[in-house]
């Protein structure tokens, strides 16, 4: 097969798990945003601690999984705790509130894992079964962690789906995203359903942090970066709209991938090769901010919004 | 008729007088750091006064205003490497590029309201940095090294730091002078209004839009200046400085000094910035502190200091 | 014969499922008072909101003034001399009384990109305000901050706020809600000094302000015209007495019964 053709596959197949992890991130958003109307934006400290957690727990018990299943409890129980002590005070104010108590979240959390963990960054390796390259088509080599990765996405995506659209749990939620007050006079305990959801969210980012925490390592402040992103994929997908964060993520994740990997190629096709190198970087970094201006005056609510609220 | 002499009018009096004579205690003890402190201190004060213009007074919470700092400052940095170290044409073509960045987002963002419009702000924001990062030539994400600070024909010199910081200064205080004019002039009245019920503005028949616009424009070029002030004071420009959570710095210099009132965020900066700068001797760590302490600000105190001052008066 | 001031042709609106507004024609000519009377959900709110331009409708058209306005925005449609007051308070609380009288002269004073001279000072702006103000009778208040005034009086300054508009019609959308029986007569007697230089088009459930004030009155039910024309026939129309009697609302706040006013 042509190299060209191949390298292409390679880089869809990036984006696609890149779409993957920030639909683990932009679901929790998302959801928080939906249900309890918050912006948060110490959204990234989870997806942090998830990785430190993981690097962590990995080292201790020696296994990866086992690494992994204790990082999620252990976000998921952080995840719970800041909304009992911080997030709970926030309800009800307005968004600059929830903005500024959520980015002092932030500079606590990235000091918390400094005074913990010590500044350098943390690393955990993979295991062997999951290291090494695996053929999935003929003269075609995918790392296996990557593959593995998409699966457990896939997996999880599709747990969330059916947990939103077919349990009793996810109609809460789903109601709750469209009438709070309604759930409340349900009878529903409104303040745990939240503590719950909020928990969920973390534990979601935890998610996506540890898996990305073999390739890109558990540093400080790996949280603020990948967030502005996710938020871009909300916006482009409708906010509070689960459906709507899949379907952009994959499309987001896609895009960035392949326009990074091909842009320079294609600007050298009408440019010359130094100022090739000069913008491509720099403009294909803006190319999903493009498509989110783009989508904002075409069609301000998102792409799938949710309706009626 | 008003009292003059109020507690808040005696603090913000004290703090400018200290400003001003800073540079005596300085020149006297030898002790050069204050002045460096002080000079970062009054610039950040100027990027926060613009950014309050918007966000205090017209209620449209930016967190992207960083952006113009690096716009500012890597128009100067771009400018010095390629050979032009001008002010003339540096310090204009700085405010022109944020005067074009801010109709530009602003144009796209202010249809846009609430939390949309923060999210918004903040990724377009991200995506100028992640475009300074990808500048190679212009050192990317190590950043660009400024040789020469811009130079106006002997006019002021900017190497030295004395005459740097004074018009540092000279140029804040112009600036809340001109915002306290702004904020009080029929322009001003619409952005206050168009914060208070902006629904009800266009029902009595503003067009709010342009207004907003020309307001968010107007606090990018005083930015931008600022940004241009700020390269030249480290002789260094990097993405960093436009990273968002220094936006979210800004806002949290506003909060604290006070929003919507205008010496708020030169409290604010001197406050955040010597704070940090004396926890930073007690503990390494001392970013855990000021975390919850905004926490604590945003859900008690949201009236900032300059509240605080002003509720001691009406007692 | 001189066309109507307000003229509505058939208009529509739907919101999902639900149609708020059905084929909805109106005429208002210069000089007359029209009040909008229906249960609630008859889709008197919607309507105001299309008039006013804050929806677009489905279909149909508004002209005002012979003019085709159906697409044209809220701020263009009071700069054309259309002034709205709002039923639920929406006014800028943190100023002071004269200041939100002030900002709508502001409004219609040529436009506002002057960054000078301060506002608050400017003869030209507050000396109309506070003549409105004198005409609803809230001149005294003048310097009090917005959010410390009554309700009443929060009213009263709807209605000082479209004075100062210096408008050809008035929307008045339910002036009356939530007033006390001294306000309401107050509030009526505002109205019917305004009706003789003013055209107003009056939405209200407080029958007794309705029949006493209007010259014509438009019945809605369920998003159509049921029923228009003078108070009188209004009175005897057999469909507006079963959409009224048929639809009783007990929370219904100040208005009598429907068959009280015929006395």
């Amino acid at each position: 097969m042509r190299d060209e053709v191949i390298l292409l596959i390679e880089q869809c197949l990036n984006g696609l798990q890149f779409g993957l992890l920030l639909f683990l991130l932009a679901a929790g958003l998302t959801l928080v945003f939906g249900i309890m109307d918050l912006v948060n934006l110490a959204h990234g400290s989870f997806y942090m601690l998830g990785a430190y957690f993981a690097a962590t727990f990995a080292a201790l018990t020696g296994s990866f999984v086992l690494g992994g299943v204790l990082a999620l409890a252990a976000t998921l129980v952080v995840g719970m705790a800041a909304e009992l002590i911080a997030i709970r005070k926030l309800y009800g104010r307005d968004h600059l509130d929830h903005v500024l108590g959520t980015f002092g979240l932030i500079l606590f959390f990235n000091e918390l894992v400094r005074l913990v963990w010590g500044p350098a960054g943390m690393n955990l390796p993979l295991p062997p079964y999951l290291g090494g390259a695996i053929e999935i088509l003929p003269g075609v080599y995918y790392p296996a962690y990557r593959i593995a990765v998409i699966a457990a996405a896939l997996m999880i995506a599709l747990l969330l789906y059916l947990v939103v659209m077919r349990t009793r749990v996810g109609m809460l939620i789903r109601a709750g995203a469209s009438n709070r007050e309604m759930v409340g006079a349900l009878g529903i305990n409104v303040q745990l359903l939240y503590t719950f959801v909020f928990g969920a969210g973390a534990a979601l980012a935890g998610l996506a942090g540890l898996i990305q925490a073999p390739i890109l390592t558990a540093h400080i402040g790996m949280g603020e970066n990948i967030l502005i992103v996710a938020l871009v994929v909300i916006i482009i997908g409708g906010v509070g709209s689960i459906r709507g964060a899949f379907m952009a993520a994959i499309f987001v994740g896609i895009v960035d991938t392949v326009g990074r990997a091909f842009l320079p190629d294609l600007f050298r096709l009408v440019m010359t090769p130094a100022a090739a190198s000069t913008l491509a970087p720099a403009l294909s970094s803006m190319l999903i901010y493009v498509v989110m201006a783009i989508v904002l005056v075409v069609r301000p609510q998102g792409l799938f919004p949710v309706d009626g609220k | 008729m008003k009292a003059f002499f109020t507690v808040r009018n005696i603090v913000i009096g004290a703090l400018l007088g200290f400003l001003a004579l800073l540079p005596l205690y300085v020149v006297v003890t030898g002790q050069f750091f204050p002045l460096t402190l002080f000079t970062r201190i009054v610039i950040l004060a100027l990027a926060a006064t613009s950014l309050n213009l918007i966000l205090g007074y017209g209620g449209m919470v930016s967190f992207g205003h960083a952006a113009y700092l690096g716009l500012g400052g890597y128009v100067v940095g771009i400018l010095a490497k390629e050979g032009m170290t001008s002010g003339f044409v540096q310090w204009p073509l700085a405010i022109a590029a944020s005067a074009l960045f801010g109709v530009t987002v602003g144009a796209l963002c202010l249809r846009t309201r609430g939390v949309y419009f923060i999210m918004i702000t903040l990724a377009f924001a991200q995506m100028i940095y992640y475009v300074a990062v990808g500048l190679d030539r212009y050192g990317g994400d190590d950043g660009l090294t400024i040789y020469r600070r811009s130079e106006f024909a002997g006019l002021v010199d900017l190497s030295g730091n004395v005459q740097f910081y004074y018009l540092c200064l000279a140029l804040l205080i112009a600036a809340i002078w001109l915002v306290s004019r702004l904020v009080n002039s029929r322009f001003g009245i619409v952005i206050r209004g168009s914060r208070s019920n902006d629904r009800r503005m266009q029902a009595i028949g503003f067009p709010t839009f342009r207004y907003r616009l020309a307001c968010f424009v107007m606090a990018g070029m005083m930015c931008g200046l600022a940004g241009a002030l700020l390269a030249n004071h480290t002789d260094f420009i990097s993405p960093a400085v436009m990273h968002w959570t220094r936006s979210g710095d800004l806002i949290v210099m506003i909060v604290l000094g006070g929003m919507g009132s205008l010496f708020g965020p030169l409290i604010g900066a001197v406050t955040l910035l010597t704070l940090e700068e004396g926890l930073s001797r007690v503990t390494e760590y001392w970013q855990i502190i000021v975390g919850p302490l905004l926490l604590f600000i945003v859900v008690y105190a949201r009236g900032g200091i300059d509240g605080a001052l002003a509720g001691l008066h009406r007692g | 014969m001189a066309d109507p001031l307000l003229q509505v042709r058939d208009l529509t609106k739907r919101f999902g499922g639900v149609l708020a507004c059905d084929c909805i024609c109106l005429e208002v000519p210069a000089g007359e008072l029209h009040a909008i009377i229906g249960p609630n959900g008859a889709g008197k709110s919607t309507l105001i909101s299309q008039l006013a331009g804050e929806i677009n409708p489905d279909a149909g058209r508004i002209s005002f003034d012979g003019r085709d306005i159906t697409r044209i925005p809220s701020h263009r449609r009071s700069a054309l001399g259309l002034a709205r007051s709002f039923q639920i308070t929406s006014l800028f609380l943190d100023f002071t009384v004269l200041d939100n009288v002030a900002l709508a002269v502001q409004a219609h004073a040529g436009h506002s990109f002057r960054f000078w001279r301060p506002a608050r000072s400017d003869v030209k702006l507050h000396g109309p305000a506070l003549a409105a103000l004198a005409r609803v009778g809230l001149e005294s208040r003048a310097h009090v901050v917005c959010a410390n005034l009554s309700h009443g009086e929060h009213r009263q300054l709807e209605i000082a706020m479209a004075l100062a508009t210096a408008p050809r019609m008035f929307l008045l959308d339910e002036p009356m809600a939530g007033l006390g029986p001294d306000e309401s007569a107050r509030m009526i007697a505002l109205l019917r000094e305004l009706k003789r230089e003013q055209t107003i088009l009056l939405i209200e459930h407080d029958m007794d302000a309705v029949f006493r004030l209007a010259d014509r009155i438009t019945v809605l039910v369920d998003g159509r015209v049921i029923a228009s024309g003078k108070p009188d026939a209004i009175r005897s129309d057999e469909a507006v007495r079963q959409a009224y009697l048929g639809t009783k609302k007990a929370g219904q706040h100040r208005s009598p019964r429907f068959d009280a006013i015929e006395s």
